[in-house]
């Protein structure tokens, strides 16, 4: 009755409560959004506030695995820790054998393969870990994102938000606002709008990364991150202010 | 039999090796490519049967871009891929020996050239020139003349080309075709090559 909730093995109506309870872990982590355009993925990830003494360059959260992918996850840092050293060998692992480079498919199924295994085995639990995982898979592939969780699952999403309480209604905000074959700067947009529902607003509670078509990756500066948080709450400003109101009022001072 | 040579000079590193790849009477290819980079910044001329020479440089290769991605963009300098290659060396001598000679070349920001002269038996050494194979009975004597300190890379290379052409005449076996490449502040590129690799 109560072994059920220690290790896991399936409850008697059939639930897992291990791989629910490393979800849970999952919605306590910070919040990773990520959308993909035309010819690009857009990771952006919720930088908590940190310890004052704390060296802030030490605490990366989107992660390089291979030349052409980048990893965000939510949840578990340590439990991150071990999963991207395991899919950064395997990345290795694979080009030395087959002397070519991991498609993002195959690296996100093995990621995923080795998140189930941890919840079919005996004396381990699973990562409390859900991740977003995107590159490109080919020297002029179209950049892919996909999601794992800790119950071992795998899917390609076009926009998907993990970790942090207001996952679902982030969810919905990005079906909403989502269309097909955005342009990196539109994408980018959509990315800071999404984690501004959840960040104090500023730059530096977030950090973003563009992977192009072709692989480049790129991590944005402070700056123009900024430059797009500020566009985008002094246009929430104006929507904001009562209908015929003389536009007195800098709009850059919110 | 394989012929790698290598020699510094002020600001980088010029490696060359023989483009032959033959077994016994037979030869299989003309142009192989025996200089195998290792790092944006460093390159390995291993002389050895063939088999062995992949194994180990791909290992070496795919185990130092691993750790590029383990530590944030840093690359092991060339100093610690020597030792790295050497430790590794002797871990698989008592076990499942790699039969690769080796002359390792990097430049680094902070200390400038290096190169590193490796054997079989995980042999280590840091040296200004060297060769390996047969050749080595023929060119060592030139580059211990011609060698200085301050060499030009247009020196060094005119170095190399004597070698080569000591060996084109007085070396038994006949090895028509040299690979030389140069590593230095920008990266790893081939200076000229006797046959395409490329040609299949």
């Amino acid at each position: 009755m109560s072994y059920d909730r220690a290790i896991t093995v399936f409850s008697p109506d059939g639930h897992l409560f291990q791989v629910e309870y490393a979800m849970e872990a999952v919605r306590r982590g910070s919040t990773a959004v990520g959308i993909k355009g035309k010819d690009c993925v857009v990771l952006a990830v919720e930088r908590r506030a940190l310890a004052k003494l704390q060296e802030a360059r030490t605490i990366r959260k989107i992660i390089s695995v291979d030349e052409r992918s980048v990893l965000a996850f939510a949840g578990l840092t340590a439990d991150a820790r071990v999963l991207i050293q395991k899919i950064r060998v395997e990345a290795q692992s694979y080009r030395l054998t087959m002397e070519d480079s991991p498609s993002i498919d195959y690296l996100a199924r093995y990621l995923a393969r080795t998140q189930q295994q941890y919840t079919q085995r005996g004396g381990v639990r699973p990562f409390g870990i859900a991740s977003l995982f995107c590159g490109v898979s080919s020297d002029d592939g179209a950049p892919e994102l996909y999601q794992t969780d800790p119950a071992g699952t795998h899917s390609r999403w076009k926009a998907q938000v993990i970790g942090g309480r207001s996952a679902k209604s982030l969810r919905e905000f990005l079906e909403k606002q989502y269309q097909d074959g955005m342009e990196e700067t539109a994408c980018v947009r959509l990315a800071v709008q999404a984690l501004l529902e959840v960040v104090d607003s500023g730059a530096k509670t977030m950090e973003i990364c563009v992977v192009r078509r072709g692989g480049k990756k790129e991590m944005m500066e402070e700056d123009a991150i900024e430059t797009i948080v500020k566009e985008i709450e002094s246009e929430q400003e104006e929507k904001r202010a009562p209908p015929g109101a003389a536009s007195g009022g800098d709009p850059e001072y919110v | 039999m394989d012929t790698v040579l290598a020699i510094t000079f002020k600001g980088g590193v010029v490696l060359a090796a023989d483009q032959s790849n033959a077994r016994s009477i037979i030869s299989y290819q003309s142009n192989i490519d025996k200089i195998k980079e290792l790092t944006s910044h460093s390159a390995m001329g291993v002389a050895g049967p063939n088999c062995d020479l992949v194994r180990f440089t791909e290992y070496i290769a795919k185990n130092l871009a691993l750790y590029k991605l383990n530590h944030d963009g840093t690359q092991l300098s060339t100093k610690a891929q020597a030792n790295f290659c050497r430790s590794e060396l002797a871990e698989a001598l008592r076990k499942g020996p790699y039969q690769v000679n080796l002359l390792l070349g990097g430049f680094d920001k902070d200390v400038g050239q290096s190169l590193y002269y490796m054997d079989y038996l995980a042999a280590l050494e840091k040296v200004n020139y060297g060769a390996h194979g047969h050749a080595s009975n023929f060119c060592l004597s030139i580059m211990d003349k011609e060698y200085r300190d301050d060499l030009s890379e247009d020196a060094a290379l005119k170095v190399i080309d004597h070698c080569i052409h000591e060996i084109h005449t007085r070396f038994l076996i006949s090895q028509p075709n040299f690979m030389v490449k140069v590593i230095d502040k920008d990266g790893v590129r081939v200076v000229k090559f006797g046959g395409d690799p490329a040609d299949t």
